[in-house]
C-alpha cells in the first residue's frame, strides 16, 4: 500500500471512518475543525451521518444517542469545547457505552489561544467529568500514530464498553506526514445491548449501569483495574543505560527523541520514556529503566507541570523527578539536552546525599 | 536530512510549494514532515511552512536552523535569514526582494520568479519557479525527476497545467546558471 | 362483561405522586404506540425530572440523557436508526430551561423525532422551584412571593417559539378533562404518525397538574388549569403536515 500525505486532523477523521465510525456530532473550534470539515463529506460517502451540532453539549449527546443505538460514534473538540464535553462523557461512561472522543489540545485556560499545547493532561487522565470513571487515553506523536491509535481506540471502546480519548494537539493536528491507512472495516451495530426497539424481547434501559448492578463499587473498580493492568502502552528509547530519562508524550516526545540522539552523539546517556497511553499511565515502562537512573525529566508543552505527577507516582518517588516546560513555545531539543546535563552536574555536586 | 522553510505573502502559494515538495519527496521514498505556520505566527499576512526531508525517520518536525530558505518576498528574508545555517541556501524571489544585503556565509540564488511566471503567462506559478530553483540549487532530486513528480501530482488531481512544468524548469535553470 | 385493558407497555405501576398528570400521559402514549404497532420499534429518550420515573415502568427501550439533552440523544438514535420510532419525554423544566437549546435545535433542523413535553409549570422532582413556564404571580419555592415577570421573564410558550419553523406537527393538549385527554391521544398519535411517514419534527406539549408542588387538591389543580393556565397556553393544533393551522 502506498503512502498518502495527510494532515493530522484529516488522518484522524479518515481513520475513524475506516474503523467503522458512522456517526459524528460536533462543533467547530480551532485547531480541530478539519475533522468536522473532512467528515462532513466523507461520512455520507459510506452511509454515515455527520451532524454539525449547535454546541459541544449537543454534539456529545448526539454521540451518546448514536452509541446507545449500537453504532460507532465520535466527536472531537479542543480546549474550551473539551470542557463542555465532560458532562456527556461522564454519562456515556456511566451508561457503559463505547465512543471515541478527540481532544486536539490548544494553549491556555479560558479562551486561551489556538496554538499547540499539552495543558489538558489532568482533565484527560483524571476523568474530566464527575464521578467514578476513567477513559483510555491515547496520545499519538505522529500522523501515522494518529491513524493507528484511532482504530485501536474504537476497538478498545467496544471491548470495555467505555469512552476512549485521543489526546492530540494543534501541532500534530496541523502538520502533514506520509501515512499508511488501514482497510475499511464494517462493524455490526446490532449489539445485544443496543437501543433499537425491544423487538419482542425485554426492553432495554440505557442509563447509569449502577442502578442495575449489584456491588457496583466492586464491579466498576474491577473494570478499571483490569483496564489499567492490560492497556498500558509505551515506547522506550535507550533507557537501559540512561543516567537521565526524559518522559514525554505526543509532540513533546518527538522533540525529546531528537534530544536523545543529540545527547548520545555527545556521549551523554540520555533516554526517553514515551507514554502512548496516558491512562492507564504506563508504570510498567519504568521497570525497563536503568535502576541506577539519576533523574527523570518530564517535558511537556504546558505552563504548569502535570505529567510530573504521574512520573512521581510511577517511580514511587525513589528517583528525583524534574520538569521542563515548553509553555507556549516549542522547546529546542538542544535546550532539553542542556537541562539534562545541568541536572546531571547538580546531582554530582549533591551526591553526598546518597551516603 | 534537509530542513526547508518556504515563506512569503499569503496568496503566493507558499503552502502549496511546500506541499508539492513534500508530496514529490514522499513519492520518491523520502521521509518528510510538513509543518505550517500557525497561530500567532499567521498574523501579519506572512505565510510559511517548514519541511524536513530525509532518508530515515524524522524525529523532530520543528527546527530552528534552516538549510534551505525559499523566500517569496522581502519580509521572508528579514524573518528567516539569520536562521539559515552557514553554507545554507536562500532562494530569493528577486522580483520582490531588491537591494538586499545577504550574509556572505550562505549561497544565495536570486530568481525573478514573479517576473518569470508572468512572462510564461502563468502568474500563479511563481511558487513553482521558486521550487524549481530550490531543487536546482540543492540537488535534492534530479530536476527532470522532480518535474515528472509535479506533473503526476497535478495529474492525479485532474488539473495539470503544462505551464507548471515550464515554470519549474525555468526556475531550476536559473539556479543552475548561478 | 366490561374488561379493563391495560397497555402491555405499562409493565409496572407508575411511581408518580397521586394526582400527577404524567400517569395519564404515560397511559395515552402507551396506547398510541401499541395501536400503531410501534411498541417493538420505539426508543424513548428522557433525561432528568419526574418524567424519568417512567424508565422502569414503561416498557420501551430507553436512553437516559443528561439533564436537558434528551433531544440531542434522540437525534443521535434517530439518525442512525431511522426505522425506529424515536421520542423524547420530558418535563418543562428539563426541556425548556436547561434543555432549551437542544429542544429548539431539534425543531430548527426539523429532526424526524417526536417530542413530548409535559408542562406543569414547575420543577417537580426537585421540590417545586420556578420553571420557565411558571405563570406570573405563581408562588414556587424560588419565587415565594409569586413570579415577578419583570425580574424573571414572561412564561415561555414553546409553541410560539417553534410555530414559524419548518416543522411537521405542533399541538398543545391538556389532561384536565376526559375530553381533552382524548384530544391529547389524538395529538400524540398524529405526532408519531408524522414522524413515521418522514414528516419532520413533531412536538406535543401537554398541560398537566402537579398537586404536590402546586399545594392544591387534584380538583383545584384541574380547575386551575382550566381557569388560568390555558389562558397563557391555549390548546389545539398549531402546525399540521408542515402547515400552520392556527392562523
Amino acid at each position: 500500500m502506498s503512502y498518502r500525505l495527510m494532515k493530522g486532523n484529516d488522518a484522524l477523521a479518515e481513520a475513524a471512518v475506516r474503523a467503522g465510525c458512522r456517526f459524528f456530532g460536533g462543533y467547530p473550534i480551532t485547531p480541530q475543525s478539519e475533522i468536522l470539515e473532512y467528515l462532513s463529506s466523507r461520512l455520507p460517502e459510506v452511509g454515515g451521518t455527520f451532524l454539525q451540532a449547535e454546541s459541544e453539549l449537543s454534539g456529545i449527546n448526539m454521540v451518546y444517542g448514536a452509541a446507545a443505538a449500537g453504532f460507532r460514534a465520535m466527536t472531537s473538540s479542543s480546549g474550551p469545547g473539551f470542557s463542555l464535553l465532560q458532562e456527556g462523557i461522564s454519562y456515556i461512561a456511566s451508561a457503559e457505552l463505547p465512543a471515541v472522543i478527540v481532544d486536539v489540545q490548544r494553549y491556555g485556560s479560558g479562551l486561551g489561544d489556538i496554538f499547540q499545547a499539552q495543558s489538558d493532561y489532568h482533565q484527560a487522565t483524571r476523568g474530566g467529568g464527575h464521578g467514578d470513571y476513567r477513559m483510555l487515553v491515547f496520545a499519538p506523536s505522529s500522523v501515522q500514530e494518529s491513524v493507528d491509535l484511532m482504530g485501536l481506540a474504537f476497538d478498545k471502546a467496544e471491548q470495555y464498553r467505555n469512552p476512549c480519548l485521543i489526546l492530540s494537539d494543534a501541532s500534530i493536528a496541523q502538520m502533514m506526514e506520509p501515512v499508511k491507512l488501514p482497510e475499511m472495516q464494517e462493524v455490526d451495530p446490532d449489539k445485544p445491548w443496543a437501543a433499537k426497539g425491544k423487538n419482542g424481547g425485554d426492553f432495554k434501559r440505557i442509563t447509569s449501569t449502577m442502578y442495575y448492578i449489584e456491588d457496583f463499587d466492586g464491579y466498576i473498580k474491577a473494570k478499571f483495574d483490569s483496564m489499567a493492568a492490560a492497556e498500558q502502552r509505551w515506547e522506550n528509547v535507550e533507557v537501559e543505560d540512561a543516567d537521565i530519562v526524559l518522559v514525554a508524550y505526543g509532540i513533546s516526545s518527538r522533540i525529546c527523541k531528537e534530544a536523545v540522539a543529540i545527547a548520545r552523539s555527545r556521549g551523554i546517556r540520555l533516554g526517553l520514556l514515551r507514554p502512548i497511553t496516558l491512562w492507564p499511565f504506563p508504570t510498567n515502562a519504568f521497570k525497563e529503566v536503568n535502576s541506577e537512573v539519576k533523574a527523570y525529566l518530564t517535558v511537556e508543552l504546558s505552563a504548569l507541570p502535570k505529567l510530573e505527577d504521574d512520573v512521581k507516582i510511577a517511580c514511587e518517588m525513589k528517583t528525583p523527578v524534574k520538569h521542563f516546560l515548553g509553555g507556549a513555545n516549542i522547546p529546542e531539543s538542544s535546550a532539553i539536552v542542556e537541562e539534562a546535563v545541568s541536572i546531571l552536574n547538580s546531582r554530582e555536586e549533591v551526591s553526598w546525599l546518597k551516603n | 536530512m534537509l530542513s526547508v522553510t518556504c515563506a512569503g505573502f499569503g496568496g503566493q502559494g507558499v503552502l502549496t510549494a511546500g506541499l508539492l515538495l513534500a508530496n514529490v519527496s514522499m513519492v520518491y521514498g523520502k521521509k518528510i514532515t510538513w509543518v505550517p505556520s500557525y497561530g500567532s505566527e499567521m498574523r501579519g499576512g506572512t505565510a510559511s511552512c517548514h519541511l524536513r526531508i530525509g532518508d530515515s525517520e524524522i524525529l523532530n518536525p520543528f527546527f530552528s536552523s534552516i538549510d534551505t530558505l525559499i523566500a517569496m518576498n522581502e519580509e521572508s528574508v528579514d524573518s528567516f535569514q539569520e536562521k539559515v545555517v552557514t553554507g545554507g541556501v536562500i532562494i530569493a524571489n528577486s522580483t520582490l526582494v531588491k537591494n538586499k544585503t545577504f550574509r556572505d556565509d550562505i549561497r544565495v540564488a536570486e530568481v525573478a520568479a514573479t517576473a518569470i511566471s508572468a512572462e510564461l503567462d502563468n502568474p500563479r506559478g511563481a511558487n513553482i519557479v521558486m521550487l524549481g530553483a530550490a531543487i536546482g540549487a540543492t540537488g535534492l532530486f534530479p530536476v527532470e525527476d522532480f518535474a515528472d513528480g509535479i506533473d503526476a501530482y497535478f495529474g492525479k488531481k485532474g488539473r495539470n497545467n503544462p505551464l507548471n512544468r515550464e515554470c519549474f524548469m525555468r526556475g531550476a535553470q536559473a539556479a543552475l546558471d548561478l | 362483561m366490561a374488561q379493563k385493558l391495560i397497555p402491555e407497555l405499562l409493565v409496572e405501576d407508575n411511581k408518580f405522586c397521586p394526582g400527577c398528570g404524567h400517569g395519564i400521559v404515560n397511559r395515552v402514549l402507551a396506547e398510541v404506540l401499541e395501536e400503531l404497532g410501534l411498541a417493538d420499534k420505539a426508543v424513548g429518550s428522557l433525561a432528568v425530572g419526574c418524567g424519568c420515573l417512567m424508565m422502569d415502568t414503561f416498557g420501551t427501550d430507553w436512553v437516559q440523557a443528561p439533564h436537558g439533552r434528551a433531544a440531542a440523544v434522540a437525534v443521535g438514535v434517530k439518525r442512525v436508526r431511522p426505522e425506529c420510532c424515536v421520542f423524547t419525554y420530558q418535563g418543562d423544566g428539563d426541556s425548556l430551561a436547561i434543555g432549551f437549546s437542544e429542544t429548539m435545535y431539534a425543531a430548527i433542523r426539523n429532526e424526524n423525532i417526536t417530542a413530548i413535553i409535559v408542562n406543569n409549570g414547575i420543577f417537580g422532582m426537585t421540590g417545586g422551584q420556578m420553571a420557565p413556564t411558571s405563570l406570573p404571580g405563581q408562588r414556587t419555592t424560588t419565587s415565594p412571593k409569586g413570579r415577578d415577570a419583570a425580574l424573571t421573564g414572561q412564561p415561555l410558550n414553546i409553541i410560539n417559539q417553534m410555530k414559524n419553523l419548518p416543522v411537521g406537527y405542533l399541538a398543545r393538549g391538556s389532561v384536565d378533562t376526559a375530553k381533552e385527554i382524548n384530544k391529547v391521544k389524538k395529538y400524540i398519535r398524529t405526532g408519531i404518525e408524522t414522524q413515521m411517514k418522514g414528516g419532520g419534527y413533531s412536538m406535543i406539549e401537554i398541560l398537566s397538574p402537579c398537586p404536590t408542588n402546586w399545594k392544591m387538591t387534584l380538583q383545584n389543580s384541574l380547575d386551575h388549569i382550566r381557569s388560568t393556565v390555558r389562558a397563557t397556553y391555549p390548546l389545539g393544533e398549531f402546525v399540521k403536515d408542515g402547515e400552520r393551522t392556527d392562523a
